[in-house]
């Protein structure tokens, strides 16, 4: 079978072929010796809100969801897009009007996947009763009407999705988004059992009451002890999954994951929150086989309030922004794998090549040199000293970062930090208000491509907290969703990534990455997913 | 004393309404939404967040609207746990947390007793000075402490006990869980009932005990045990509450599924309903032992009369 890459998937889009790759599933090597149980124990580090795909929005509900639920697409060990549901999808001249097919597919309770689930799912996020927080996301595909229904303008049956007939789906956008397909993976976009969802309405996540199409269903859910999976023997690939039972833990403490790992009671820790440098460090001594790192599409930055002075003079953004000693940052706190960041975009992300801006390629010294420069045109150096007070959300490594900055600027600017800890929400709270000079912020992306980080700091972005407004910047963006040829729409993203680099609207500090605690028994993690995506039907348990 | 249950009962629903109030308003007062998050919803489709769970209405609207659904046992919608009712939620909490406050109360209570009971018996010995230096330690480490070392010996390292879960409260899950929590239970009875026994001890009804030569035996069992418990009993009833409604301490490191984590995510995530729904648990449960313990003094001391 055939496996596509990024860019194949990119050209069967461009030559609307119908589309037919390869099948993701449990590749367990000959001659490996499986163990009799194959029960995996995960730590998801948190309690999901929810288990419905249509209003989940945050990592811990949709690691979850993956198991349980398929869309049309999934994605390979790498990232790359292979089919889900839909086995092959053709797409017309202008990128409006996707047509996919789909595979004989079942839910767990035998019934057909058909395209009409696909069409309730997408119905069932846009409709304003549904109060679903990601009904933005349907709206951001552009897809026909999207934005009028969530705004109550139309009703939802005017989206512009067909179930031609039960194997036929047909999807019309208002505009060409090059880009479509890898949003097509995101747990908003799978398919709902609507017979299910109207008889038990809220409570039909509940494991009594749960029906779901993907490699897993729901047997068991305490909120926060546990939620357990078992195979569901009605999925397609059913023949091809490995693992019978995936417990689900969503323990927080970092501390009690471990000890919990060291027990023996632990499989694969979250991932999510890194380790303790210090625990790391010892991890690296005594267990380095177990511990995986992967680069995520994530940035980790400094928001500097743009249209506040004296944070509006682009000069002292840069002095602040250069005098950050990045490499001092992801080798001595972080250090985990995370990469330091010179510019927004991660390295990364898919079909994108980062130009070094200029200034990265210098040495810290020399990059302080010009920040000192810098400050002292925009009338600040040891005799005018900068008050900056520096906003983050309670967590250690926050403080610990916040604490070397204002070190740095401290030293090599002369810039009195005054740091301001607050609590999650009331930091939010803060933060949407602009009642800020400079912020913690960070961003992981939706989907693996540049827009996903770039799109955030244009105007009308409601995430663009720190109110950058370029119009050019606004142009290239636009004009980025028009292009379909991945080249040209790379050149502009490295345009619009360069002109961040001139403006400094915001620092970026470190690319983010996932770094796991995974036993040498559990076979099949995928090593390089950038969007740290993966699935339990390709995992499989050896004998230990 | 039916009259005096009564009464109790009566003055126990303007208590509650005040903390309803205060909580209510405290709560709505605290910065940040329940639906915020690290993403920022377009207005549109906050305002349908808001539309379903009634934040749309007036304060007073809502605080009435709660009012009327808690009459009918109503506790309302879990903001941060969608698929759930808070009533739901706490069903399933409250019975995990109770176990396990029950099972530490007990522990708690019998070492506590037998322990300031042999420290006073043996005043300026080397075993009250031992029993007394054990109890000190116990108040002295927190349970952030403690139950990670527990942790790190009997399940790490000699792995005899699982690190956490609840697995539907099998014995094995509760018995680290119990340990953490009763210690700083164990070592406050022990103190005491310690104090409150060598007082009882020297009192003039013991002498007279002791001089109609009486067995010492027999001389605590029969009369200084129940008057050296008050002290104790009036410790236990709010004790009694803090136990059994959780430790979010303990369930967070052991990673139970009690209300005690629900409580404390539940102000995190400015889940109003969750929130407000285990204040008034607690609230009431903490009248109820009130009336317990004044009653169980009666019990005790027949000098006291209500």
């Amino acid at each position: 079978m055939m496996r596509l890459n990024r860019y194949g998937l990119a050209m069967a889009i461009l030559l609307g072929a119908g589309f037919s790759g390869a099948v993701s599933a449990a590749n367990v090597p000959e001659g490996t010796a499986l163990a009799a149980e194959q029960d995996v124990v995960f730590n998801n580090q948190s309690e999901p809100a929810t288990l419905d795909p249509q209003k989940i929005e945050g990592v811990p509900g949709s690691r979850v969801a993956r198991q349980l639920f398929e869309g049309l697409v999934i994605q390979d060990d790498e990232g790359n897009i292979l089919p889900g549901v839909a086995k092959s999808w053709d797409v017309n001249d202008d990128n409006t009007v996707f047509t996919f097919h789909l595979r004989d597919a079942q839910w767990s309770n035998g019934d057909p996947v058909t395209a009409g689930d696909f069409v309730y799912g997408w119905q069932r996020a846009v409709d304003p009763e549904t109060a679903s927080p990601y009904s933005w996301y349907i709206e951001m595909s552009t897809m026909k009407n999207a934005a009028a229904i969530v705004k109550g303008d139309k009703p939802p049956s005017e989206l512009g999705v067909t179930a031609v007939d039960d194997h036929t789906l047909k999807v019309e956008l208002d505009q060409p988004i090059p880009y479509f397909i890898r949003m097509l993976g995101h747990t908003t976009m799978m398919p709902a059992p609507r017979k299910v969802v109207e008889q038990y309405g809220d409570g039909w996540t509940r494991p009594d009451h749960m029906v779901s199409n993907g490699a897993y269903r729901l047997t068991d859910w305490v909120v926060n002890e546990r939620i357990v999976l078992k195979r569901n023997t009605a999925y397609w690939d059913n023949e091809d999954t490995v693992l019978d039972k995936v417990t689900i833990l969503p323990v927080a403490s970092e501390n009690a994951e471990l000890s919990r790992y060291k027990a023996g009671e632990v499989d694969l820790t979250g991932g999510s929150t890194p380790l303790a440098i210090e625990h790391y460090r010892q991890l690296k001594k005594d267990i380095p086989e177990q511990i995986h790192t992967t680069g995520q599409v994530g940035t980790y930055y400094y928001s500097f309030n743009n249209q506040k002075a004296p944070f509006d003079d682009v000069r002292l953004r840069k002095a602040l922004s250069y005098a950050i000693n990045r490499e001092v940052i992801t080798d001595k706190i972080t250090g985990q794998g995370e990469i330091p960041a010179y510019s927004f975009v991660p390295d990364i992300t898919a079909g994108f090549t980062p130009q070094e801006p200029e200034w990265a390629k210098l040495s810290q010294g020399e990059r302080n040199e010009k920040a000192r420069a810098l400050m002292k045109a925009a009338g600040y150096g040891p005799d005018h000293p900068l008050d900056v007070e520096l906003l983050y959300n309670t967590s250690d490594n926050h403080k610990k970062i916040a604490i070397a900055i204002a070190a740095m600027w401290k030293q090599v600017l002369g810039v009195n930090v005054d740091l301001i800890n607050q609590e999650w929400k009331t930091y939010l709270a803060t933060e949407r208000a602009g009642d800020f000079d400079v912020a913690r912020a960070g961003w992981v992306g939706d989907y693996n491509e540049a827009s996903t980080m770039l799109d955030l700091l244009t105007t009308a972005n409601g995430n663009n907290y720190p109110q950058y407004h370029n119009p050019e910047y606004d142009q290239l963006m636009a004009r980025s969703k028009t292009i379909v040829d991945e080249g040209k729409r790379n050149n502009l993203y490295a345009r619009a990534d360069a002109m961040l680099s001139r403006d400094m609207p915001v620092a970026p500090i470190f690319q983010y990455s996932t770094t796991r605690l995974v036993k040498p028994y559990v076979g099949g993690y995928p090593e390089a997913n950038p969007e740290d995506i993966f699935y339990f039907k390709n995992m499989y348990i050896t004998k230990h | 004393m039916i009259r005096f249950v009564f009464k109790r009962l009566l003055e126990s629903i303007p208590t509650l309404l005040i903390l309803i109030t205060v909580s209510f308003v405290l709560m709505h007062a605290a910065p940040g939404s329940p639906f915020s998050g690290e993403r920022n919803i377009p207005p549109e489709i906050m305002a349908n967040i808001e539309a379903k769970y009634g934040l749309d209405q007036p304060l007073y609207v809502q605080y009435f609207s709660y009012l009327g659904d808690l009459l009918q046992g109503d506790l309302g919608p879990s903001f941060k746990y969608k698929d759930f009712t808070v009533n739901e939620l706490v069903g399933q909490g409250f019975p995990v947390s109770a176990e396990i406050g029950l099972w530490a109360f007990l522990t708690a209570l019998f070492l506590g007793v037998l322990f300031g009971t042999i420290a006073a018996l043996r005043q300026n010995t080397w075993m009250d000075y031992g029993v007394m230096s054990l109890a000190m330690t116990g108040v002295v480490i927190p349970s952030f402490v403690l139950a990670p070392l527990l942790i790190l010996i009997f399940a790490v390292h000699y792995q005899w006990l699982p690190a956490g879960g609840w697995q539907g409260g099998q014995w094995m899950f509760l018995v680290l869980p119990v340990l953490a929590m009763a210690a700083h239970y164990v070592s406050s009875i022990a103190r005491i009932m310690r104090g409150s026994l060598i007082e009882v001890m020297h009192s003039n009804f013991i002498r007279t005990a002791r001089a109609k030569g009486l067995p010492a035996r027999y001389i605590v069992w029969r009369h200084a045990l129940r008057p050296a418990l008050l002290p104790v009993i009036s410790y236990l009833g709010p004790a009694f509450v803090g136990i059994i409604t959780g430790s979010v301490v303990i369930e967070t490191i052991f990673g139970l599924p009690g209300i005690g984590q629900l409580f404390v995510n539940g102000s995190l995530n400015r889940d109003y309903s969750m929130v407000l729904g285990i204040t008034v648990l607690i609230g009431a449960l903490t009248i109820a032992f009130n009336a317990i313990v004044d009653i169980l003094y009666a019990y005790i001391d027949p000098k006291i009369r209500y």
